[in-house]
Parts: structure tokens; C-alpha cells; sequence
């Protein structure tokens, strides 16, 4: 009976992995097609990858992307993790409640009303300084910024809350500011949590295609912009060559990332299990 | 001394306030601004009285982003069921691989899609070597809820293991204990449990369906124009702000009702569990 189960969920499993898998495995499959159908394989060739990096707006895009997710991502982890801490030092209900009621905001609405909302507060305030390209890098940064928040201060949160807050006060007893403290015990203790808030902020900035499409401007494209006006042609291999680098990327920074989390787990805490 | 702390603690919260403020309540105050007002900025109710047109694209759009919502729990829970009762190890490589596809473009997983599913795409190709007549798989409803379900579904998959995993183990094995067989223990009692991982997965998957553009423009052609695609040209294209603020403000209100019914299924506050 138990085998029989196993051996039913073990093929369940398959079948939903090769859901998620196949179309990925077509896209690296073809990007090696030396012809220039998405159907029929006629030969290996590495054509694809070779005119991808000829492609000067592709990467003009891969380095806005770059620019921006970098910079969102330390402004959010910066201004987050500084709200986070806030955030759990109140102790008015109503304002910690509310606050996280607007903080859930960006995470609930559809991300098309995010990005909308947003183009219309830039146009309006541009507008009212007679201008009309108000959209490019600021605004993208700000938009950026803005949605990642959320998830900066939900991944700093829990931490704060398992830190013992005798920790701090006991760092003041022995002579700390009440700003050593915080950045020589809680710092350190919150810090798994501010940085795979900076991760998700960081992946969730370069994955964006939505809000970016309505808040950048022509001069401020970015990679999931690019490949939206390239998909709205009939599309060559090159945009499976970009596919298959951006997975081989992912693929190499998940696997990085389990391991450092892994390593910090076992240095953290023997509680077992305990994962975020 | 203690006062100062807590002073300063206060005050790091103040930036993002004011954040927030400009950039969350603000916009939001500029669709309803943009709704009810034309282009000239004088008040006026004729954008909300055009929404009327497009009931028949909030049906659609509705309809279809339950119906692949309905089907990602489907498709989601056994495997979370699974993956939760497997060693660490494995559930790490399982959690790993699930959220791969995720974080690969989803206009590159839904592009894959279209050449897959094209007239002389992958599957018909292969039909047609075959001696067989090639099917219309593309610009269907088919397709677009298909692509939905493959976008979304990891988001489907991890809160409901998440919780699981949570979930005290020992209430299964006491209900057992207490003479309850497999099929009883898992409706009365692993299911209930796992009620507030499925709300949270309903939100994380109905919300990016109903309000799609992309999807529908790639798989479902000119046939299924979502709400999102209309919203899209009315900001892009069309030039009709006032429109499609008044659009999107009605899309927003539909979705929160929509989580708010859902919402009462689950007494959870924790509700919004991200991975």
C-alpha cells in the first residue's frame, strides 16, 4: 500500500516537473538551432549567442536593468530595514496597524494599477512643471523602490521578532550608545533577514516588466522591456539565447544562495527546521 | 537614555512614511482623481458611465483568472502534500526547483509557450509528421488560461507547502491515534490546516491572472482581450488616461472584493506568506 502511494506521488511529481520544465528546456534546446526556425532543430550552432551580444540595445537594456535593480534594491534594504525596526519599536496599534495595512498595498494590487497609478502621479507632477518626459531612470527608481519595500520589511519583521530585545538593553547597560547598540547586537542578529530581503528586492527589480512599462522612458529601457518590443515581432533564436543565459544566471545565484542560507542556518541556530 | 533610543527608533521609520505616503496613497488617489474627472480636469462621471462597455471584458477576465486559479490549487496541492512529507533535503531541491522557473522571465515562459503552441509550432509539427491534421491550439481561451496556470502556478504551490510544513504534525498523528482513518484525517484535519496557505496562494495567482495583458495578447490573439489589455491601450496606444484610470479603479475595487470574500475563509492575519 505505502509503495504503491510512493510510486503514484513520485510520478505526480514528474509529470508536474516536466510541466514547469518543458517549455524552458524548448527555449535552451533551439537557442542552439543553427537555422533560424522555432520548430524544426537543423543543426548545433552558437549563431544565436554570437548576435545577442552584437545586439547593442540588448545590452544597453541588460545595463539599465543592472543600474536600476541595483540601485532600488540598496535604497529599499536601507529605507526597509530602517522601518522594519520602527515598525516593531511602536507601540500604538492603530499607526503599526495602518502602516501595514499601506505596506500590503503594493503587494495585493494587481501590478497593472501599480504601474499605472504611478505614471499618472509622474505625468501629473510633470505636468505641473510644464513637462512632458518626466518618465525615465528617477521614476523607474522610484517605482522600483517602491514595490520592493514591502518585501524588505517582511523579510526584516520575523527577524526582529525572534531577536531577544534584552540584547540591546543589555548593550546599553554596558556603556553603548543606543546607536552602537543597534548596529553592534541587532544589526548582526537581523542581518539573514535584511539580506535575502536585498536578494528578493535585487531579483524582484530585474524580473519587472510590468510597472516598468508604464513608468520608463525611451532612453531608460530595460531588459524585460527590450524583450517585450523584440517579442512583438516573429522572434529569432537570440531571444532564446538571452532565455538560456538568464536561466544558466538564476540557476548559479539559487544554488549560491541555498548554500550560504544553508551554511548561516546551521551557524545560527540548532532549533532545527527553522527556516524563514 | 531609554528615551532617546525609542526616539530614534521612531524616527527611522519616518523616511518611509513619507514614502509611502507620495508614492503608495497618492497614486492611488491620482486613478480616482483621473477617474472621475476628463481631460480638461473638470469633474465628470461619463468615464465611469463607459465602463458599462466593458462588462462583458470583466466577466471574461474574471471568469478566466478563477478558472486558472481553480485549477493551479488542483494541480498545487498534492504536491505540496507531497513535497511536505519528504526528508530536508530533498524538499530544499524540490523548493529550488520550483522557484526557478519563476524567477525566468514570465514574457520569455509565456514566449516559449506560443511557439509551442503556433499552427507550425512544436506540437503540431510533431502531429503532422505523424500523417495527423494539425490543431488550432493557439489563439484560444485554451491557451490563455493554459499560460496562466504555467505562469502562476509556483505561486500556488509554495504558500501551501509553506503552511503545511508549518502545521503541527502531531495534531495528523493524534487524529490517527484517535481512530480517524487516512481519508478522515486528511479532510478534518491536514486540509482545514492549510486553509491560510491556499487563501494566500488563491490572492498570489488570481490577482496577476485577472489583470494580465500579456498573456492574452501572446496566446489568446485577437479573440480574448482581457481587462488588462484594454487598460494597457488606454495608456499606451489610445492616450485615454481618464478611461483607463476609471478601468483600473474598477479592477481594484473587483480584486480587493474579491479577496476580501476569500479573506473571511481563513481568521489567519498572517495571511500574506511569502516564500
Amino acid at each position: 500500500m505505502t509503495k504503491k502511494t510512493s510510486i503514484g506521488s513520485k510520478l505526480y511529481t514528474a509529470l508536474v516537473f516536466i510541466f514547469l520544465y518543458a517549455p524552458i528546456a524548448v527555449l535552451i534546446i533551439f537557442s542552439f538551432n543553427s537555422g533560424k526556425s522555432t520548430s524544426v532543430f537543423e543543426g548545433f550552432s552558437l549563431y544565436w549567442y554570437k548576435e545577442l551580444f552584437n545586439d547593442a540595445a540588448t545590452l544597453t537594456a541588460f545595463k539599465n536593468s543592472m543600474i536600476v535593480a541595483v540601485v532600488s534594491s540598496v535604497i529599499s534594504t536601507v529605507m526597509g530595514t530602517a522601518a522594519a525596526t520602527a515598525i516593531f519599536g511602536y507601540k500604538n496599534k492603530l499607526l503599526k496597524s495602518s502602516i501595514m495595512t499601506v505596506t500590503n498595498i503594493p503587494m495585493m494590487n494587481p501590478e497593472i494599477v501599480t504601474g499605472i497609478s504611478m505614471m499618472l502621479l509622474f505625468v501629473f507632477v510633470g505636468s505641473l512643471f510644464g513637462q512632458t518626459g518626466t518618465l525615465g531612470f528617477a521614476t523607474l527608481i522610484i517605482a522600483h523602490t517602491t514595490f520592493e519595500l514591502p518585501y524588505v520589511i517582511l523579510n526584516v519583521l520575523p527577524k526582529l521578532r525572534q531577536t531577544d530585545p534584552h540584547l540591546a538593553e543589555a548593550a546599553q547597560d554596558l556603556g553603548c550608545t543606543p546607536f552602537q547598540a543597534f548596529f553592534k547586537v541587532v544589526l548582526p542578529a537581523i542581518m539573514p533577514g535584511i539580506i535575502s530581503g536585498l536578494m528578493m528586492a535585487f531579483t524582484l527589480s530585474v524580473d519587472d516588466f510590468i510597472i516598468s512599462y508604464f513608468v520608463s522612458g525611451t532612453d531608460s529601457q530595460t531588459l524585460p522591456i527590450r524583450i517585450f518590443s523584440m517579442t512583438k515581432r516573429r522572434v529569432t533564436p537570440d531571444m532564446y539565447a538571452l532565455s538560456t543565459l538568464i536561466f544558466l544566471a538564476i540557476l548559479v545565484l539559487l544554488i549560491v544562495s541555498n548554500v550560504v542560507s544553508a551554511h548561516g542556518d546551521k551557524k545560527l541556530s540548532k532549533k532545527g527546521g527553522a527556516k524563514k | 537614555m531609554n528615551k532617546k533610543s525609542s526616539l530614534m527608533t521612531k524616527l527611522a521609520g519616518a523616511p518611509y512614511i513619507v514614502w509611502a505616503a507620495l508614492f503608495i496613497i497618492v497614486p492611488l488617489c491620482m486613478v480616482a482623481y483621473y477617474a472621475f474627472t476628463d481631460t480638461t480636469g473638470a469633474f465628470t462621471l461619463s468615464n465611469m458611465a463607459d465602463i458599462g462597455k466593458y462588462a462583458d471584458t470583466f466577466i471574461l477576465s474574471i471568469w478566466l483568472g478563477l478558472l486558472a486559479t481553480v485549477i493551479c490549487l488542483v494541480i498545487a496541492y498534492p504536491l505540496a502534500y507531497i513535497m511536505a512529507g519528504k526528508g530536508p533535503e530533498k524538499q530544499s531541491t524540490m523548493t529550488m526547483l520550483i522557484m526557478l522557473p519563476m524567477w525566468m522571465n514570465f514574457l520569455l515562459r509565456t514566449y516559449s509557450w506560443m511557439t509551442i503552441l503556433e499552427d507550425n509550432g512544436l506540437i503540431n509539427t510533431l502531429i503532422t509528421s505523424l500523417g495527423l491534421e494539425p490543431l488550432q491550439l493557439i489563439n484560444t481561451r485554451g491557451a490563455v488560461v493554459l499560460g496562466m496556470v504555467y505562469n502562476f502556478l509556483p505561486y500556488m504551490i509554495l504558500p501551501i507547502y509553506t503552511v503545511m510544513l508549518k502545521s503541527d504534525r502531531s495534531l495528523v498523528e493524534a487524529a490517527q491515534d484517535l481512530g480517524g482513518n487516512k481519508l478522515d484525517v486528511f479532510k478534518n484535519v491536514t486540509v482545514p490546516l492549510s486553509v491560510p496557505g491556499i487563501v494566500s496562494g488563491f490572492t498570489m495567482v488570481f490577482v496577476p491572472s485577472v489583470s494580465t495583458f500579456y498573456i492574452s495578447q501572446k496566446l489568446g490573439g485577437t479573440g480574448t482581450i482581457l481587462i488588462g489589455d484594454i487598460i494597457e491601450t488606454q495608456f499606451q496606444t489610445a492616450n485615454n488616461f481618464n478611461l483607463g484610470a476609471s478601468l483600473s479603479f474598477v479592477l481594484m475595487i473587483l480584486i480587493f472584493i474579491c479577496l476580501a470574500v476569500m479573506n473571511r475563509f481563513s481568521d489567519d492575519d498572517d495571511g500574506g506568506v511569502i516564500i
